[in-house]
This record gives C-alpha cells, sequence and structure tokens, in this order.
C-alpha cells in the first residue's frame, strides 16, 4: 500500500521560544528550525512499515513556507520517496491543513495516512482527527505501536489510563505518540540522494481550500514567572518546611 | 448560549477532567451534557446530580461500549444542530473525540483552554506552555476543550438535570475495540492527585524507581508520576509521564526526584501549589523553579524522607 506522512517545519526542539515584546506571537527571526519531532517519528515509522514490505511507496507532504522544502528533503533523505510541498507563507490552522490533506489523500489514494499527533508550536493537537473525519476513514490516535494484521491495521493508542488497542480497516489515520519509534538519522549518501528524489510544488489554491484563518489570535504574552524558593540542607528541615506549609501532617 | 458537555467516564463512574469542563461551560452558558455508552443509566443519574446541569443528553447503545471517535462524534455533531458549543475535557479521550466533532461541523477548535475571557475569546497555552495565546473565534459554533487543572471542577451533588435518551446513530464499522491493558493502582489518579512524588532517570532502573517511589507515594497517599526520560528508559510505564505531551498536573504539593527540569516537563507541572525538588545536580533548571529544593543523593534521601515521614 502507499503511505502519506505530513510534516511540519517547527521551532527546533531544544530552542527555548520567546515571546515578542509587543505581544503579537513568538519571535523566529534567526531561530533554529526544524521537523517536528512528532512527525519524524511518523516518517520513521512509514520507513519501518516499507522495509518490512507492508507499504510500498511513501509521500511526505508539507504545508507551509519556500523553506519548508528542507523538512521534505529530511522526510526524503531519511526514506520517503518522493515529496509535495503545499507552499504559503500564511499561517494555516488545522482545519484548513486537514482540508487540504483531504484533497491530497483523495488524489493518492494511500492505505494509511501518518501523522505526528500534534506540532511542538501551537500544540493543537487537531489535523489527524479531523482529517479522518473530512474522510469519513477511521483513526488511531496517540499510537505507540501499529501493526498490520490481514486486512486490518491494529494500533496500540497511549491513552490516560494505560493501553488501548483498536483495529481499523483501510484507509486510516494514525497519528504517532512518543514512545511509537526511535525515528533514524539520514546518513550522508542519503541526504545525497534525496536532492534528487521528486519535489512537487503547490498552493493552497490549487486545492480550492480557503486558509483564512477562524481564530483570530488577539495577544501572546509569557506565562507567570515561578521564582525559585529556598535550598534546605538536610531531610529534617525539609520536611520542617513541609510541615510549616501545612502540606504535610 | 447552550453549551454540550462530553462526559468522559470509565469504570462506572465521571472523571474529574469532565467536572472542570462543566465549570468551563458555565462561563458561556446553559450546561447540557452527552454521555455516550452501552447500559450508562447510572452514569447519566450521577451526571444529572451534577451542579448547574441542565439537559444530560444519553446516547446508550452497544456499538458504543468503548466510546470510539468514529461512532461517538457524529453523536455529538448531530446535537450541536440546536447546541452553540461543544466542550470535552482535555483528555486522550477528550482529543480524541473533539476535533473529530470540529471537522464535522467544518468549526476550528480552541484545544485546551486556560480560561475564559468572553463569550468567543479564550487564552491557551502554546509552545509547550512557554506562550500563552488569547484567541477569538469567528466561527458561529465552537468546539473547545478544556485543560482540568485551569478550572474549578463543578460539584458532584446539587444538581437536577433531566435525562433524555438521544439517537445513538450506528455503527461505521470501520474500528473496533480489541483490548485495553489500564494500569492497576490503588493510588490516587495523577490528574487529581493532590500530592505527586515523580522520579527521573536518575533512579538509573525500573526496579529502584518503584522500591524507592512507591514506599514514599504510599506514605504520603500520593501519586506517582514520571518524567519523559524515566517512561522512555522504561523506569515507568507511559501513563505516569508528566509533561506537555504527557500530563497536566497541578497538585498542591509535587515533589520531583532526580528530574532535571526540562522544558516540557516542567510545562505539565509547574502550576503545583508547592514543588519540592531533590536533585544531585545544583545546577538543574528543576530548582528554578522549585519553592523548596535539597541538593543530595536521592538514594539516600529518598529512603530517609520515607522513615522520618
Amino acid at each position: 500500500m502507499k503511505l502519506l506522512v505530513a510534516v511540519k517545519r517547527v521551532i527546533d526542539f531544544n530552542v527555548k521560544p520567546r515571546v515578542k515584546m509587543d505581544g503579537s506571537g513568538v519571535d523566529l527571526a534567526n531561530v533554529k528550525m526544524s521537523m517536528n519531532p512528532f512527525d519524524e517519528i511518523a516518517v520513521e515509522e512509514a520507513i519501518r512499515l516499507k522495509e518490512k514490505g507492508i507499504a510500498t511507496e511513501i509521500v511526505a507532504v508539507s504545508i507551509g513556507p519556500a523553506k519548508a522544502q528542507e523538512t521534505l528533503r529530511t522526510a526524503l533523505a531519511m526514506g520517503a520517496d518522493r515529496a509535495i510541498l503545499v507552499q504559503t507563507d500564511d499561517e494555516v490552522e488545522p482545519l484548513a491543513v486537514a482540508k487540504i490533506l483531504a484533497r491530497i489523500a483523495e488524489e493518492e489514494q494511500p492505505g494509511l495516512f501518518i501523522l505526528g499527533k500534534q506540532a511542538i508550536d501551537d500544540d493543537s493537537n487537531q489535523v489527524g482527527q479531523m482529517l479522518a473525519a473530512l474522510l469519513g476513514w477511521p483513526q488511531g490516535t496517540f499510537a505507540s505501536k501499529v501493526e498490520a494484521l490481514g486486512d486490518k491495521v491494529h494500533v496500540t493508542r497511549e491513552v490516560d489510563g494505560g493501553l488501548e488497542t483498536v483495529a481499523l480497516s483501510t484507509p486510516a489515520v494514525v497519528t504517532t505518540d512518543l514512545r511509537l519509534n526511535e525515528p533514524r538519522y539520514a546518513s550522508l549518501p542519503n541526504i545525497m540522494k534525496a536532492k534528487s528524489k521528486p519535489l512537487a510544488m503547490k498552493s493552497p489554491a490549487d486545492f480550492g481550500v480557503e486558509t483564512a484563518p477562524r481564530l483570530e489570535v488577539l495577544k501572546v504574552t509569557e506565562p507567570p514567572k515561578r521564582q525559585a524558593g529556598d535550598k534546605v540542607g538536610s531531610v529534617d528541615e525539609l520536611i520542617g518546611k513541609l510541615k510549616t506549609l501545612g502540606v504535610v501532617a | 448560549m447552550k453549551t454540550l458537555v462530553l462526559v468522559e467516564h470509565a469504570g462506572g463512574a465521571i472523571k474529574d477532567a469532565t467536572l472542570a469542563a462543566i465549570t468551563a461551560a458555565s462561563k458561556l452558558g446553559e450546561v447540557h451534557l452527552l454521555v455516550a455508552g452501552k447500559g450508562i443509566d447510572g452514569i447519566a443519574q450521577s451526571a444529572s446530580k451534577i451542579a448547574g446541569v441542565g439537559k444530560v443528553h444519553v446516547a446508550d447503545d452497544a456499538h458504543l461500549e468503548h466510546q470510539l471517535a468514529e461512532d461517538v462524534a457524529p453523536v455529538a455533531a448531530q446535537l450541536m444542530g440546536h447546541h452553540d458549543a461543544f466542550l470535552a475535557p482535555a483528555t486522550t479521550f477528550g482529543k480524541n473525540i473533539a476535533p473529530r466533532v470540529a471537522a464535522l461541523l467544518d468549526v476550528m477548535q480552541i484545544s485546551e483552554i486556560m480560561s475564559v475571557e468572553g463569550e468567543d475569546t479564550f487564552t491557551r497555552p502554546i509552545y509547550a506552555g512557554n506562550a500563552i495565546a488569547t484567541v477569538r473565534s469567528r466561527d458561529a459554533k465552537k468546539v473547545i476543550t478544556v485543560r482540568g487543572t485551569a478550572f474549578e471542577k463543578a460539584a458532584r451533588e446539587g444538581g437536577s438535570g433531566t435525562v433524555e435518551a438521544v439517537d445513538a446513530g450506528s455503527a461505521t464499522g470501520k474500528s473496533g475495540f480489541v483490548s485495553a491493558e489500564m494500569s492497576k493502582s490503588e493510588r490516587p489518579e495523577l490528574t487529581s492527585a493532590k500530592i505527586i512524588v515523580s522520579g527521573g532517570r536518575a533512579f538509573g532502573s525500573s526496579d529502584q524507581f518503584h522500591s524507592l517511589l512507591d514506599p514514599l507515594a504510599d506514605k504520603l497517599g500520593a501519586a506517582v508520576g514520571a518524567s519523559r526520560a524515566a517512561v522512555d528508559a522504561g523506569y515507568a510505564p507511559n501513563d505516569y509521564q508528566v509533561g506537555q505531551t504527557g500530563k497536566i498536573v497541578a497538585p498542591e504539593l509535587y515533589i520531583a526526584i532526580g528530574i532535571s527540569g526540562a522544558i516540557q516537563h516542567l510545562a505539565g507541572m509547574k502550576d503545583a501549589k508547592t514543588i519540592v525538588a531533590i536533585n544531585k545536580d545544583e545546577e538543574a533548571p528543576i530548582f528554578q523553579i522549585a519553592d523548596i529544593g535539597l541538593v543530595g543523593d536521592l538514594f539516600k534521601i529518598v529512603p530517609e524522607l520515607t522513615g522520618k515521614l
């Protein structure tokens, strides 16, 4: 089967985001950008399904600025076969992202569409579920295990009380959680090879999707800061303090 | 405004996170509930007693037993024909279903709200809680998930809502429940515990993690949490993880032991009332937000603390 994987270019996981002085957002000028960590896990899972002989082709898709080509090249260097960039400089909200991805899914007809469970910039955790709803497909969200069994895909999900396994008929949407796999690093030869893999350029208008935001961001502020307290020198002192605060009897 | 709150329940009881979502809904208007499942008369009765609840819509059918998103979302979307806002707790249950409802309604969801600023304006955390966005929704109907620690819990008693059966729809047949492996514990749940003791990778092994932390937790009547590093290393199961991508907690007392304090962990626990950090590295970032810090060897400190409490 064919696999589609969605990847987003976001602030690097190790960079501490700084809120702009004018409260208009987070400052991304001259900040290191990388593939969203959950999306790296999605790409890795697709490659593993291909290595097991379950998948035949992997298409990586991104929606974002021209520089998101770099993110797609990373996916290609990891092992994706071709890529599609839906280029726009506008901020595209999860609902519009899901609509564009749904159109691409209708064109490409994949067996599975694998996405990260959330992007570490807007932390919405919506696109996979919305995409599944728009296509009328089943969904396996927050996956820690994906297994093809006969004509079904079994997805083990990380839920609040532990783990839950669901059986999905294909085509289906899977969103990845942290412990699904550990993504590989692209080797230098594969990075070189990725440069000649096909990357198609599209625009939201090609899919007839309106990307004007539905949520207006009025302001972005820093959260209230916590002050460091005191250090104590011993367990007895610690217990004394906790008793004074009344948090232990 | 009429709101519809999706009730999260398991094992015959309504989860606390639902009560916080009800409080958020009450700031918008009239509160109606949706309870979905199989054989849920008891849950529906409990739901109708929650303070401030008007109507309880009950979708009771065999195919809703495991409350799969594919089957629950259409029931909610149908009811949204005569409601203005849909709210669900921002738990793995709510996060699984709410965006599906939003897409069916062609609404852009507002995830994990921390406050209600007006009928269409809310605050929500972005960038792992490193920034707070104030957003205004332009959609006619709202779909919202609610951060449980940001709102008071509605009282479980005092309400007198009416219970009404609704069309439960039919199974899509595209997804099915296979199995669940739920952690069994006598301890309180992480997201509602008053005290949490939480361990990091410094414990070195699963045996040491449990043999040191479990007795301390039992002494304090506390829940046990873990950093992502400890969960990734296999010392603790996934449902112990506290942090931006794990559970968001706000207990009275949070004791972080052998946890350095990565941004994504702090995002999950910095709303605790009192934070205690125990770490051998005095430069660990966790000390920058801890109310009480103790520098030293956890393998000596934890048994001593357990013994003396």
